[in-house]
């Protein structure tokens, strides 16, 4: 079956940037799904994680926000607690790990914006949007708690929708943008959560967005996966494809849409690529 | 006679017991798919589902299965080639010693006009392979007991299948030696194959065989007259050699029998070479008879979950094949651990001892539950908790060397136990999500009841021990609860709330209806309030903590800093163990 979207177009994306990168066998769960259950299960999910990069003296890149905000708060306890530090190290210890700290755990739309950096992005971009529009959607555990993800402002964050920018598309305004997607509740109160996927798929819509954009597994599995569940139980009309950034990206910095796994969404994506031009040309469209 | 008899004996539970195991795989069934498909139908569904593949394009899919992953084991050296290693040490060594030493009647013996077991290369291939073998085990018993890392403990069945292929192995090389240094043995071959030999003839034999391939005679010393050693070596080109190779070639047997031959004649004595053969072919016979009742059964029952799991999936196969498939699977596990290994969530298990957790130990309750074993509810629970705490994120059945469908396996077995109405807490995690991703499959009643029940569960209320502190959620005190607060940050910060009910506002869940009160019982706000007043049963029965997102709108918002986030999961966790004690 090979890898889903979220892997293939982040793959593809950092090596055409040239970032080196390894996938551990070893890692496991962040433990974002035990906060709930037992919050020490949690913690010693996230800090194995932790160790296993600090012993091979590795970065840690997430392509998932609920990954990212459970590292770093994770992280940010193992600063600040040392005897809950001592403790988790205790039960690391049974099979030879030990986190010490330091390690800065990232999102991959850190790596390109701070890492690589605007500029530089832009220089590498073979084709650019036009008359593209596009409702940015951050989700919640790259935002807040902000004193531990600090990733961006938590109330007016701007790096994602310039990240987007510079792919020629226009990042639009839209009411409720910086909410959750519902996808903690799937599963659990289906009518709820399809609730919150609804209201802000349609309030992109309403801003006259074309696709949405994300950078979190879960909420594209939210937007795609269950907004297409959402079609048959609801009756409800496609309100919004969503895609990912790295896919996005992936096309302006020229990889094949398959190579994007474009065609593994459930609600097609492909139409984008009516929005392309090589750049420098200029084109009317729509 | 005995020989025959025990032969005769360990074969017969041998077949009654293969037929008894592979009746299990139609009779049993283990998750969704097999409930209410009777026995008779799941044998024609089988048959016809047999039939189908194999006179379909399917065939070159089990092919080509049959060649890298039985075979070759391509599933296990893509993985982790130590493990291969081992493996294809033993598995060679024992298919070898199979097919050319024990069948050599039925095989070597036909397909080679001139064999003997004495003869090469046949007398060194059997050494290459009983020494690949235990050199295949000496790797397991590494790999289990001294080798770093964190690994499923060894259980009995593990031990007994690496001990009953040692004492075959040792005890055949042992024997093998034993004969080399035993007079009598010598003695007897020579009766057998000399034609009316004279005591001189004997003695230059003997003396040639005590000097080239260092048998035991104990009259004879040496150094020999070379006349002798002559006449003994034609005596040998024209007596021995069609049938007799250098026993040299018996590598393993000549090196013991170095070691024996100091006291060789006390151990001929002994008999020596008659009580090892006992022990070689009993330990055989009671491998063979146990065979289907242990760990080694996975011979048969794991080449066909690796043919079964590339033909098959549950969408497409019938249900009944599936249920069939799913026993076939619990067979087919070896317990090697490879998908604990690379479980995502095995590293719970050092905080929720619950062995359920690891993969690698749910097939052992598996088995229990398809087998009917009568399980307490506890049990039950257990074995609940550890199918549930699973993100399905599906590489325990990528590693799987013998190629089960694990995922769809626990999916399938949870689904089934969710039905015997024990409330699951894990059912209001995010856990959840790929269940309510894949609800179709799962089908709407079975879906909902679960989730019903837990939540009525929570509704029922938790009321207070009795003798306890009426204040007290858990009985021993709140100060563990507000203090501790399993030192997320500042849980305790509650107190610091002025009831602006900017939480409240800031909350999608409760802007999404006209009547939140209604629907979620407290609101965050009302919640940091009761906490205050001490109001448990308010807390723990608003719904508001199972809607929570975690999505942190309400902490980030409060001006007043409170950790209303940190505080709603901590609740949780507490609501957890609380309903987990109550419908224990």
């Amino acid at each position: 079956m090979g890898p889903g979207q979220y892997t293939a177009s982040t793959h593809a994306v950092l090596n055409k940037l040239g970032i080196e990168f390894l996938n551990l066998k070893e890692f496991n769960c962040c433990g974002y799904p035990l906060r709930n259950f037992r919050f020490r299960a949690f913690l010693l999910a996230s800090v194995r994680n932790l160790a296993i990069a600090e012993k091979r003296a590795l970065d840690i890149v997430t392509m998932c926000n609920c990954c990212y905000g459970n590292l770093k708060y994770a992280e940010h306890l193992m600063k600040e607690e040392s005897a809950l530090r001592d403790e988790i190290n205790a039960t690391l210890a049974r099979e030879g790990l030990h986190y010490e700290g330091g390690i800065a755990p990232k999102h991959v739309l850190q790596v390109l914006y701070d890492d690589i950096g605007i500029e530089q992005l832009q220089a590498n971009l073979k084709k650019t949007y036009r008359g593209l529009k596009i409702a940015v959607h951050y989700g919640c555990h790259i935002l807040r708690p902000s004193k531990i993800t600090q990733f961006d402002h938590p109330c007016a964050p701007t790096k994602f929708d310039q990240l987007v920018s510079i792919t020629g598309a226009e990042s639009v305004p839209w009411l409720t943008k910086l909410e959750c997607c519902g996808s903690p509740l799937m599963g659990v109160n289906d009518d709820l959560s399809m609730d919150l996927t609804e209201k802000k798929l349609a309030n992109a819509r309403e801003a006259g967005a074309d696709y949405l954009c994300v950078s979190c597994p879960y909420c594209l599995t939210q937007f795609d996966r269950v907004q297409n569940m959402m079609l048959s139980r609801r009756g409800s009309k496609v309100l919004l494809p969503s895609m990912l950034y790295t896919q996005l990206l992936g096309l302006c910095l020229g990889i094949d849409p398959q190579e994007l796994r474009m065609e593994m969404n459930k609600l097609p994506i492909t139409g984008i690529q009516q929005f392309l031009s090589e750049n420098g040309q200029k084109r009317d469209h729509h | 006679m005995f020989y025959s008899l025990s032969l005769y004996f360990s074969l017969t539970i041998f077949v009654l017991g293969l037929l008894y195991k592979i009746s299990n795989w139609f009779r049993y069934s283990i998750g969704i798919e097999g409930s209410g498909i009777p026995t008779s139908a799941r044998i024609i569904a089988a048959v016809r589902g047999i039939i189908t593949t194999l006179f379909s394009s399917k065939i070159i899919t089990l092919l080509r299965v049959f060649i890298l992953d039985v075979i070759l084991q391509a599933r296990t050296f893509r993985e982790d080639f130590s493990r291969w290693l081992m493996h294809m040490c033993i598995y060679g060594g024992f298919m070898l010693l199979l097919l050319m030493h024990a069948l050599s009647k039925f095989t070597t013996a036909i397909l080679f006009a001139d064999y003997y077991s004495t003869l090469n290369p046949f007398l060194f291939l059997r050494d290459l392979a009983a020494l690949l073998m235990i050199l295949g085990l000496f790797l397991a018993m590494f790999r289990r007991y001294f080798r770093k890392g964190w690994r499923p403990a060894t259980n009995a069945m593990d031990l007994y299948a690496i001990l009953i292929l040692a004492v075959i192995m040792i005890s055949g090389i042992l024997l093998e030696g034993a004969k080399i240094v035993s007079p009598t043995v010598f003695q007897s071959m020579v009766q057998e194959y000399l034609i009316q030999p004279d005591e001189e003839q004997i003695r230059s034999l003997s003396s040639y065989w005590v000097q080239e391939f260092g048998a035991v005679s104990p009259s004879l010393e040496g150094p020999f007259d070379s006349k002798v050693l002559q006449e003994g070596r034609v005596i040998h080109e024209m007596n021995c050699m069609q049938c007799h190779s250098r026993p040299q070639w018996g590598v393993a047997g000549y090196a013991v029998s170095r070691l024996m031959k100091p006291m060789a004649e006390e151990l001929d004595r002994a008999d020596l070479p008659a009580t090892l053969w006992y022990l070689h072919f009993l330990a055989c016979f009671l491998g063979l008879a146990y065979l289907p009742f242990s760990k080694m059964f996975h011979i048969f029952a794991s080449p066909l979950s690796l043919m079964a799991n590339a033909v098959m999936d549950r969408n497409t196969s019938a249900p009944a094949n599936i249920a069939t498939k799913q026993i076939l699977e619990l067979d087919a596990c070896v317990h090697c651990g490879a998908c604990t290994q690379r479980c995502s969530v095995a590293v719970a298990f050092g905080e929720i001892p619950n062995v359920n957790i690891l993969p690698s130990e749910k097939i052992a309750s598996l088995k229990a539950l398809a087998a009917g074993r009568n399980l307490s509810s506890r049990e039950l629970r257990t074995v609940q908790q550890g199918l549930f705490l699973c993100t399905n994120c599906n590489r325990c059945t990528l590693v799987c060397p013998v190629g089960i469908g694990l995922r769809d396996l626990w999916v399938s077995a949870r689904e089934l136990l969710l039905q015997r109405s024990l409330p699951e807490s894990l059912l209001l995690s995010p856990f959840s999500l790929y269940r309510g991703l894949t609800q179709e499959f799962i089908g709407q009643t079975r879906y909902r009841n679960p989730l019903d029940l837990i939540r009525n569960a929570i509704a029922a209320g938790f009321p207070q021990e009795q003798g306890r502190d009426p204040s007290s959620p858990f009985g021993f005190g709140e100060k563990a609860l507000l203090s501790g607060l399993n030192a997320s940050i500042q849980a305790n910060s509650f107190s610091h709330c002025y009831g602006c009910m900017t939480c409240s506002n800031a909350c999608p869940v409760v802007r999404n209806y006209a009547k939140p009160g209604d629907v979620l019982g407290l609101m965050p706000h009302q919640l940091m309030h009761a906490i205050g007043l001490r109001q448990w049963d308010l807390v723990f029965e608003s719904m508001m903590l199972w809607n929570c997102l975690g999505c942190y709108q309400c902490q980030e918002n409060c001006p007043q800093n409170v950790q209303v986030t940190e505080i709603l999961y901590e609740l949780k966790n507490v609501a957890v163990s609380r309903i987990d004690k109550k419908s224990a």
